[in-house]
């Protein structure tokens, strides 16, 4: 799933770089404004779109992203650092703006989850894996000859082997 | 039989989590503001744009102010019990009116009503972005210190009023300091 929304995260990022550079392009020919939208749009990938929340405001075209990139864009024209951006935003709109959630209690679940799950899996398949291996330790156990088994194995097999030298 | 069991179970825990999925209310993020000072505005009034409007004028009443635009659907929806607030004189709301555009804002107000006591224009929805608005409407409770209280995200309801906003209300107009306002009070907001 993760590994999903990476792909099409990227695969997004990619049209977009393509289509701001192309109408920053169209709008104002200068080299610095290309740059400003490459920034406003780095930032903007961090900030969670608050009216279609499963995306960034770079990614949503919602009026209310195309405001606050607006304010973004603003923002580092006067010079702020991307920091402050995001501290103004959160001030704002509160931690649910990050589209990197912060590590803190109430996101533990999130965070550790996941590899809470891969620690019962892994343990669940470690589990498997050992009853498996009694089990067919067993049957073998069960098809080994006794001694008597065997005895009549070699004579059988003494036997076959003089049929064949005659 | 126990290796029967482990995939009901396991159907049986899905199927909670996803039926508690249906209740959860995704919108209603919760406003960093609550506890803490409604941000400063000064905007000029709707219906008169020579005048303006701030917080600082504010401070010394219990209000509600309510985020609006007359290209909101729900806002619609929500103004008749705004009307009624304004009749009942239970709480004075002033609005916010949220990237709109001036002529068409009053002409909703001429056309069904004025429950605002005054309209802050925000024509290019700064405050609105400082207030942390996402959509409208939105009603912020202040209380007399120009503290936020609490924030109701879309249309308010009868319910909300009654168990939420308006005990709150009652006990914020007599209290000088949020503090005071009782546990219960609060609790029914939640």
């Amino acid at each position: 799933m993760r590994l999903m929304n990476r792909v099409s995260c990227s695969i997004a990022v990619l049209l977009m770089l393509a289509g701001t550079s192309v109408m920053a392009m169209e709008a104002k020919p200068m080299a610095k404004d290309t740059v400003l939208e490459e920034k406003v749009m780095e930032i903007s990938f961090e900030l969670r779109c608050l009216v279609c929340q499963n995306q960034t405001i770079a990614d949503s075209d919602a009026e209310l992203a195309v405001d606050l990139r607006n304010q973004v864009r603003e923002m580092i024209v006067a010079g702020k650092t991307e920091e402050e951006i995001v501290d103004y935003m959160v001030a704002r709109y509160g931690d649910f703006i990050l589209y990197r959630p912060p590590v803190q209690p109430t996101t533990y679940l999130l965070w550790f989850g996941p590899f809470i799950l891969f620690a019962v899996g892994l343990g669940v398949l470690v589990m498997n894996i050992r009853s498996r291996r009694k089990i067919s330790d067993e049957e073998a156990a069960e098809e080994q000859l006794s001694s008597d088994e065997l005895a009549r194995v070699k004579s059988l097999l003494k036997q076959s082997s003089g049929d064949e030298s005659k | 039989m126990v290796k029967y069991l482990i995939p009901l179970v396991l159907f049986v825990v899905l199927a909670g989590f996803l039926f508690a999925g249906l209740g959860l209310k995704p919108r209603e993020v919760p406003s960093p503001f609550i506890g803490k000072a409604a941000p400063d505005f000064n905007l000029p009034q709707l219906m008169q744009p020579e005048k303006s409007i701030s917080r600082d004028e504010l401070l010394g009443k219990v209000y509600l102010l309510n985020v609006w635009a007359s290209w909101c659907v729900t806002c619609k929806y929500e103004h008749p019990l705004l009307m009624e607030l304004k009749n009942a004189r239970l709480v004075e709301v002033y609005g916010l009116n949220y990237k709109d555009k001036r002529e068409d804002a009053r002409l909703v107000l001429r056309r069904t009503g004025d429950p605002y006591v005054v309209n802050a224009y925000d024509e290019e929805g700064r405050v609105g972005i400082d207030y942390g608005v996402t959509g409208t409407p939105e009603t912020f409770l202040i209380d007399k210190n120009g503290t936020v209280v609490h924030k109701v995200i879309g249309a308010l309801t009868p319910d909300i009023l009654r168990n939420c906003i308006l005990p709150l209300v009652e006990q914020l107009k007599m209290a000088d300091r949020q503090n005071q306002i009782s546990r219960e009070a609060v609790e029914a907001c939640v």
